[in-house]
């Protein structure tokens, strides 16, 4: 028999503190797996978060720095003017990217920073107890709206991919999804396309906004919150390539 | 060449590979020169959004093991703080300038020396240091530049030059040299550069496991300690037959340096000490010269911070007082030597501190 | 069948996304649990086309597939890029 599959190396073997059905561990799998397909390995550096995945680089066994909440991309930056020819990639999620880091995000992608996010969206903040999260959907209850999310007064869901999509420094943005099969193969293809798009120097910010679970905050079942991201999440969060400059017309 | 430019320049002798700030009076200079000398050859130079993001540029540049370096002004050096903290748990080397101004708040843009506390008390959280070097003229701020680089290396520190407006504005003739890495700095094993042939590296400052951060925490003082023992640096004069002594650094070294020489043309046993890192501190200098009958005036322009560090080295061997401009107010050689005439007046003790 | 998985109880946290998306219905969660006490996930019927839809959707990845080689003059041998996640 020959195996058909199995962990890519750059995941290392050892059991993650994520959540049963967190949506993590199949990102986490799916940037390992374009590593190794890229052969990359010998010159990625990884940029992991304040959030879940803050010890990202204990499951990724590739040069990584651990910054604080929210800066990354400024850290990216850094670290990309100083060594174009490094793959550098920042993983956040949507408290990093979308609360505190909305500056950071916002001035790496209007100077065209030639680096790639991976953007986990899962409308919650999960690290520190399930409060809300800019990307909280409306009338979701969270550890902060427990009435549930009201428009009127803590606004509505952020679409950080669509107002980043407008910036001329932006090259890619794709929304994704961790919510099945299809969804899943799909996120690889936009991941390995984004980080392609840093190799061959595409000028410009790519970024795959990947709708993910959280079943314990969520409080559902993890089949169940993969089905609320195809009923629910994408009403909000459609999925789908919002932009990308280097596609032939 | 004006203190801002000079540094400017003596950073890029350094081997400043990366240079990341945003504009605030008064180091614009620093900025527009780094913008129109780096690309000249051929490094990197970004204007960032903020301050906030000004630092973090650092620490990925730090994090790959480049010479890098940040500038501003004491209200954007407090959007740092974070970025400090963060470079100290990681143990990143890099330089930070901050050419001070009024404060608090917004304050205004004349020169300040009212950052000290947040300098070397660390402005950021958890128990962590900077070292911080205070030149008095341009000469000396050129060659500071190569210093708190070789400083950052040699012991994965920051380094923070501390100047004000004065000295940021100021001209005045300098030597200018090649400043190449000292051939002993440790090698940056420890550097993200793409996992090749090793195992990865990881920068972090999160340390969860049981005792473990208690270990970085002993570690960085034993560091610490290690610094303060070789690196503290500080100049004396005339201090050993002195009846009153004089601490001041930075421009207020200047107006003490004539004013303790115009007293001592009046038959004024003064004398005085002049630190040159703020941290670690010449506690062991300051020591030494205490005599009981003999104050310490402080001079600087703050309502008195460095004053404190004096008091803590003296233990009370010694009286202390203050003199202290805030809010863009720089002393006089007039003002210090009056002061200087009131400690000293026998019949009015009421100035003295212990 | 043509298929074969092997599951990592200890490292397997019984979130059961797997047991939804096998399509020869293979899987369901054991009596047994692991040494951390959790539910682990195991092969009730054996029937396994090697077809990675569980492997994919695993968020720990746990669980390794093979595949019987597909005989060689076989004028139905089914393009494999489409299903081969690891050379």
């Amino acid at each position: 028999m020959k195996t058909v599959f199995s962990k890519t190396p750059t995941l290392k073997e050892c059991s993650t503190h994520y959540c049963p059905g967190c949506g993590h561990g199949i990102a986490h799998r799916l940037l390992a797996e374009v590593i190794d397909e890229l052969d990359i390995r010998d010159k990625t550096i990884g940029i992991a978060p304040v959030g879940c995945a803050v010890l990202a680089y204990e499951y990724l066994d590739i040069d990584m720095i651990e910054v604080a909440h929210g800066r990354a991309p400024a850290v990216a930056t850094g670290m990309k003017r100083t060594n174009p020819d490094k793959v550098i990639f920042s993983y956040q999620g949507d408290g990093d990217l979308a609360a505190i880091g909305t500056a950071e995000i916002m001035h790496a992608a209007h100077r065209g920073e030639r680096i790639t996010v991976i953007f986990i969206n899962n409308a919650i903040f999960g690290m520190t107890g399930g409060q809300m999260a800019p990307t909280t959907m409306l009338g979701q209850v969270t550890a902060t709206s427990p009435e549930g999310r009201q428009a009127d007064g803590t606004g509505y869901p952020m679409q950080i991919s669509e107002m980043l999509s407008i910036m001329p420094g932006v090259c890619y943005v794709e929304r994704c999804a961790i919510s099945g099969i299809a969804a899943i193969r799909n996120t690889k293809r936009a991941i390995k396309h984004a980080v392609e798009l840093q190799m061959t120097n595409q000028p410009g910010l790519s970024l795959v906004e990947i709708l993910s679970p959280c079943p314990t905050y969520w409080r559902m079942k993890p089949a169940n919150a993969m089905k609320w991201i195809e009923d629910e999440m994408v009403k909000v969060f459609p999925l789908g390539k919002i932009k990308d400059a280097a596609a032939k017309k | 060449m004006c203190g801002n430019e000079a540094l400017a320049e003596a950073a890029i002798r350094a081997g400043l590979d990366a240079y990341f700030g945003y504009p605030i009076t008064p180091q614009n200079e620093i900025t527009a020169y780094l913008a129109k000398r780096m690309p000249e050859e051929g490094r990197v130079f970004v204007q960032s959004e903020s301050e906030l993001a000004a630092i973090n540029m650092v620490f990925g540049a730090a994090a790959t093991g480049k010479r890098t370096m940040t500038s501003s002004s004491s209200p954007g050096v407090s959007l740092m703080q974070e970025g400090l903290s963060y470079l100290a748990g990681a143990e990143l080397p890099s330089v930070v300038v901050n050419v001070m101004r009024g404060g608090p708040g917004l304050g205004n843009i004349a020169p300040a020396q009212a950052d000290y506390f947040q300098s070397t008390r660390g402005g950021g959280h958890g128990d962590y240091r900077t070292i911080v070097l205070a030149p008095s003229t341009v000469q000396e701020i050129v060659d500071s530049t190569g210093l708190a680089f070789d400083l950052a290396d040699m012991y994965r520190m920051t380094v923070l030059i501390l100047i004000d407006g004065i000295l940021g504005q100021m001209m005045e003739p300098i030597v200018m040299k090649d400043a190449p890495p000292r051939k002993d700095l440790p090698a940056k094993d420890w550097a993200l550069t793409g996992a090749r042939g090793r195992n990865q590296n990881i920068v972090r400052s999160l340390w969860l496991g049981e005792g473990v951060l208690e270990q970085l925490n002993e570690h960085l003082k034993q560091k610490y300690a290690e610094i303060t023992e070789k690196e503290t640096r500080c100049y004396c004069h005339q201090i050993e037959d002195a009846e009153i002594i004089l601490v001041s650094y930075g421009v207020c070294a200047r107006v003490v340096r004539s004013a303790v020489d115009k007293a001592r043309q009046n038959g004024i046993k003064a004398g005085w000490i002049r630190p040159f890192t703020l941290w670690p501190f010449p506690s062991k200098t300051i020591a030494e010269a205490a005599k009981p009958d003999v104050p310490f005036l402080v001079v600087e322009m703050s309502m008195g911070q460095m004053l404190e560090d004096v008091q803590l080295s003296l233990m009370g061997k010694a009286p202390t007082c203050l003199l202290g401009r805030a809010g863009g107010g720089v002393p006089t050689v007039e003002q210090v030597l009056k002061k200087i005439e009131q400690t000293l007046d026998k019949t009015n003790n009421s100035t003295l501190k212990t | 069948m043509a298929g074969k998985i092997k599951i990592d109880v200890e490292r397997c946290k019984g979130c059961g996304l797997c047991i939804g998306v096998c399509p020869k219905k293979n899987l369901d969660f054991a009596k047994e649990t692991n040494k951390k006490g959790l539910s682990v996930v195991k092969q009730i019927t054996g029937e396994c086309s090697g077809c990675t839809l569980c492997a994919i959707i695993c968020p720990e990845a746990v669980i390794e597939v093979y595949r019987d080689e597909p005989p060689k003059n076989s004028k139905t041998t089914p393009k494999t890029d489409l299903v081969e996640e690891k050379r």
